[in-house]
């Protein structure tokens, strides 16, 4: 059987977070009610004239400096012309040969294994309209119609679903570091076409590429991507030659459709924007916004191993969003024990989280009152079961550690008269165990043990208690 | 006889307390009853609100209000956005749009008193040259009712010239200003690209675009240029500079003015008319104490067909938005988007439209770029140096506006390379992004004006205004009037 190589390439579209659109002061908050955000600019009517948003263009350059791009000292927009009911003007003002943003990459690992995807360019456009179907009438809402948007073109250099799906969970995490968009594939600020083609291992050219549309989640990117090469591997080897098409994925059926071929392929007839300037960004401009570039994930990840001291799977694990990180930084900055810190973050509020299905940001303990908490475990005034449940408590009333200690009267009992006092109680009251330890049976110490802290109602320090117990069966 | 008057004598009448706004309004609107008939130079004329703004404009004054223009009706081409009122640019594809905002234009003539009573027709989107190609009937020329006012701007030069109007305005893409302002004998000024901002107006070519005053005097255009122009944060591709006093650059002599003659614009296919009057408009300004030089414009053979290149190009996706779907007509009976674009832009738009949207699909299409749009965009270039080149010996460059004075209706609309080649003088400026006037300099055989064109390098306004005032002072041709009778569209077109 032949072998095949598989070559993937991705177009991600990217919402930015600005305040206004593109090309008017228009709102892009999501989610008002159908054509309340419009004006004659986003609406195409006759007249109009688009002025260019510095902002969106700032966060492209940003995410351009974030991914290791080049940035065009001078870029220009462009038309791209065709009919649809959702383009207001029936062009899109895009950019074409002059993209702001050129090169650049981004490392992934899959399997262990480290590659680094290269990017061709990123450039600036304007989102469309939404078309609305109903039974039996359809409806535009131009809310979104003119929203910034930037298009991140990579180069195919993926050789797997793997590695697609690595590139961009990498890539929103950059740009979500970066502060750019909230990247959210279920809201739509973050969209994607694949391309993908196929060809015989030995074979040096690129097979003929099939263009994938219609993925809003990353699950459906990797099972469109498996279905599909699956498809072109089998057409190969039935001798059939694939052909160049666009292609949409249908969630339901889990297959791709034909939606056009190249020979129905627009010819978009692009041209400059006579209404808009070229955008010129003179070096000290790109040094002031570079200067203002915030931390890259990896960046981040290295620098927790170093100022924290977390091992590099902890760094790794509290890196990979943006939040958790931050959350866990504001936390170890009030603690002493940052490496506690990490194993509460990890594993307790993780958990909570995805069992609440709520972001970091809906946590309820604040990051002061965890690293209270971790403190007051981490100097021994409670021990580790009565740190859980103070957690449990803050969890549900909010109130902060060292409060709920004191109230419930929790610290630790460290006094040696009280523990020996009640050592001596659980000797008396466990003889057997007792015999059973002078005899050798060190499993009994450890039944002893639970006996003094049941004793003291969990609040004994169960070191001490065994120091006390050692010391009492061995006279 | 108010509307006789010139904008500039209308203020003056007006700020004396001599006659009211409602007066002039009512004085124009009377013209328009009386001839407008004959001309069809108005598409709407709103004459309740008209009197409404002239009355609330008289209310101010007597308030101590002190508005530039403060209860000066002007009327407005069809292409212009004034909020609430049509804008159909004179096709059938925005029948029934009502603008939901003002052009930044006309908001700064509102914010000095300008009263708005009506619309002017023109060439449907602006392409034409005679206003014949309007979806709402031809305007005919005060002059003479047989022939065209010349295009686009035909209606705001003829109501202009027929004392219909105070003054108006137009839009100039390649000489839709200055060429129907020379065929109705009134004054046409193209301002530099970039110095009124085009948000508002109707897009036809984006790159070569710009609102232009229509008026009876100099005086007139440098007073609605004062206002109009300057930078607009709404279009990004106005020009940062500070407006001069262009009233101050108004001066009967021309001492010190080196004016150039471009040779190519004095080669044959000129009316002898047009000719004769326009070298005695050249000896006037020499008496003035200008300097003339002769200079080249080496290009000048291939801007139209440059010109024929870019404004199609931009023209096809301006006038893509015109679907049907959210505003103007819509075809009835589509049954899926792409018929509904179809069928709306098959009824909507006529013939010249459709012609440039194809010619301009044609020559920005995959494989014909690079031959047809990039190659027209160098030769832009080229003709730009040139007007750069020549304007480093002359101040100001006279020529004709037109080949020819205004032509009979119907003679020419069956050829439109031949009416392309009308352009000759006028589209040079728009590609070069300069400045030019039309100015009345005489008249053609069987009554038909003939306008002297002043162009001047960019943001060189005060110069050609100053030529253009310095030149109809000597002279008296502004002081005629058509005779405007259903006779006069029978007389003869000597040629």
């Amino acid at each position: 059987m032949t072998k095949y190589r598989i070559t993937i390439g991705l177009e991600v579209h990217v919402q930015l977070k600005t305040k206004s659109k593109m090309f008017c002061s228009c709102s892009t908050d999501f989610g008002a009610s159908p054509n309340t955000h419009v004006c004659p600019v986003c609406m195409g009517y006759p007249g109009s004239l688009p002025v260019m948003n510095r902002e969106a263009i700032r966060w492209t350059v940003i995410s351009g400096l974030m991914l290791g791009c080049r940035i065009n000292p001078c870029s220009k927009f462009d038309r791209k012309n065709y009919f649809y009911p959702d383009m207001p003007k029936n062009y899109q003002i895009t950019q074409c040969d002059q993209p702001l943003c050129l090169g650049g990459g981004v490392d992934i690992e899959v399997e262990g294994q480290s590659k680094r995807i290269g990017i061709t360019r990123i450039h600036q456009e304007e989102d469309v309209a939404k078309n609305l179907h109903y039974a039996t009438w359809s409806g535009i809402d131009f809310n979104r119609a003119g929203v910034p948007l930037m298009e991140i073109v990579s180069e195919p250099d993926m050789t797997s679903p793997g590695e697609a799906l690595a590139y961009l969970q990498t890539l929103r995490q950059i740009l979500v570091y970066a502060g750019v968009s909230d990247c959210s594939m279920e809201e739509g600020n973050m969209r994607c076409d694949v391309n993908v083609s196929i060809r015989p291992d030995a074979q040096r050219e690129f097979g003929t590429k099939v263009e994938i549309k219609n993925m809003n989640s990353f699950k459906n990117i990797g099972n469109a991507l498996h279905y599909e090469i699956a498809r072109q591997i089998e057409e190969v080897d039935r001798g059939e030659n694939i052909i160049q098409e666009t292609r949409r994925w249908d969630v339901d059926l889990g297959k791709t459709f034909s939606m056009r071929t190249k020979e129905d392929a627009h010819d978009y007839r692009y041209f400059p924007e006579p209404d808009l300037m070229p955008v010129a960004l003179p070096e000290s401009l790109l040094a002031e916004w570079a200067a203002t570039l915030p931390e890259r994930p990896a960046q981040r990840r290295e620098r927790f191993v170093r100022e924290y001291g977390l091992p590099e799977y902890d760094a790794q694990v509290l890196s990979a969003e943006k939040e958790v990180g931050d959350y866990f930084e504001a936390a170890a900055r009030r603690s002493r024990n940052p490496k506690a810190v990490s194993n509460w973050v990890m594993t307790d509020v993780l958990r909570i989280l995805s069992e609440k299905g709520i972001a970091i940001t809906a946590f309820a303990i604040t990051p002061d009152a965890l690293a209270e908490l971790v403190d007051l475990a981490d100097s021994k005034v409670i021990n580790s079961n009565t740190a859980r449940d103070v957690f449990a408590i803050m969890l549900n009333g909010g109130r902060q550690a060292k409060a709920i200690v004191t109230a419930g009267g929790l610290a630790q009992v460290t006094d040696a008269g009280a523990i020996e006092a009640i050592v001596d109680q659980a000797i008396a009251e466990n003889r057997k165990s007792s015999e059973d330890f002078r005899n050798g049976k060190v499993v009994a110490l450890k039944f002893l043990v639970g006996q003094v802290m049941r004793l003291s109602k969990g609040k004994a320090n169960p070191q001490i208690v065994e120091e006390w117990l050692k010391k009492k069966l061995s006279n | 006889m108010l509307n006789t008057l010139t904008l500039h004598e209308v203020l003056e009448s007006l700020n004396r307390g001599e006659c009211r706004s409602e007066d002039v309004v009512g004085s124009v609107l009377e013209a328009i009853h009386r001839t407008d008939g004959m001309l069809h130079g108005y598409l709407t004329v709103n004459e309740a609100d008209a009197m409404s703004q002239a009355k609330a404009a008289d209310l101010a004054r007597s308030g101590g209000a002190k508005g530039r223009l403060l209860g000066v009706p002007i009327a407005i081409k069809d292409v212009l956005n004034v909020k609430g009122q049509p804008c159909t640019c004179g096709s059938k594809i925005l029948k029934g749009y009502v603008s939901p905002y003002d052009a930044t234009a006309i908001a700064r003539l509102r914010a000095e008193g300008a009263v708005f009573l009506g619309r002017t027709n023109m060439d449907e989107f602006a392409m034409g040259s005679t206003t014949e190609n309007s979806a709402y009937g031809i305007t005919r020329n005060p002059w003479n009712l047989g022939c065209v006012p010349g295009g686009s701007s035909g209606g705001s030069a003829a109501v202009v010239a027929a004392d219909e109007a105070i003054a108006a305005l137009g839009s100039d893409t390649g000489g839709s200003v200055r060429q129907p302002a020379s065929f109705c004998g009134c004054v046409g000024l193209k301002p530099t690209y970039g110095w009124i901002s085009r948000y508002g107006l109707t897009a036809f070519a984006s790159s070569l675009d710009q609102i232009g005053p229509m008026t009876k005097d100099v005086r007139d255009a440098a007073l609605l240029l004062q206002i109009m122009a300057g930078q607009d944060p709404a279009d990004s591709t106005t020009i940062h500079a500070s407006v001069p006093d262009y009233q101050a650059a108004l001066k009967t002599d021309l001492r010190g003015i080196t004016v150039g003659l471009p040779k190519e614009y004095f080669v044959g296919g000129l009316h002898p008319d047009v000719e004769r009057r326009v070298q005695e408009a050249i000896e006037v300004c020499r008496q003035a104490g200008a300097r003339v030089v002769e200079v080249s414009l080496p290009h000048t053979r291939v801007a139209v067909d440059t010109y024929y290149i870019i404004a199609p190009a931009e023209a096809s996706a301006n006038l893509s938005r015109f679907d049907g779907v959210r505003y103007g007509f819509r075809a009835e009976g589509a049954l899926d988007p792409l018929d509904l674009y179809k069928k709306t832009r098959a009824e909507g738009f006529g013939p010249e439209v459709k012609r440039r949207i194809i010619l301009g699909t044609y020559v920005l299409s995959s494989g014909y770029y690079d031959a047809f749009y990039l190659r027209a965009q160098k030769v832009r270039t080229l003709i730009r140096r040139d007007f750069e080149a020549a304007f480093k010996q002359c101040s100001v460059m006279l020529s004709p506006v037109s080949p020819t004075p205004a032509y009979r209706i119907g003679e020419n609309s069956t050829d439109p390379l031949q009416m392309y080649l009308g352009d000759i003088f006028t589209v040079p400026v728009n590609l070069a992004g300069i400045c030019g006037l039309s100015v009345p300099c005489g008249f053609a055989a069987g009554n038909l004006p003939v306008g002297l064109q002043v162009m001047g390098p960019a943001l060189g306004e005060e110069s050609i205004l100053r030529v253009g005032y310095a030149y109809e002072q000597a002279t008296n041709w502004r002081c005629r009037r058509p005779e405007m009778t259903r006779a006069n569209s029978r007389q003869g077109v000597g040629v």
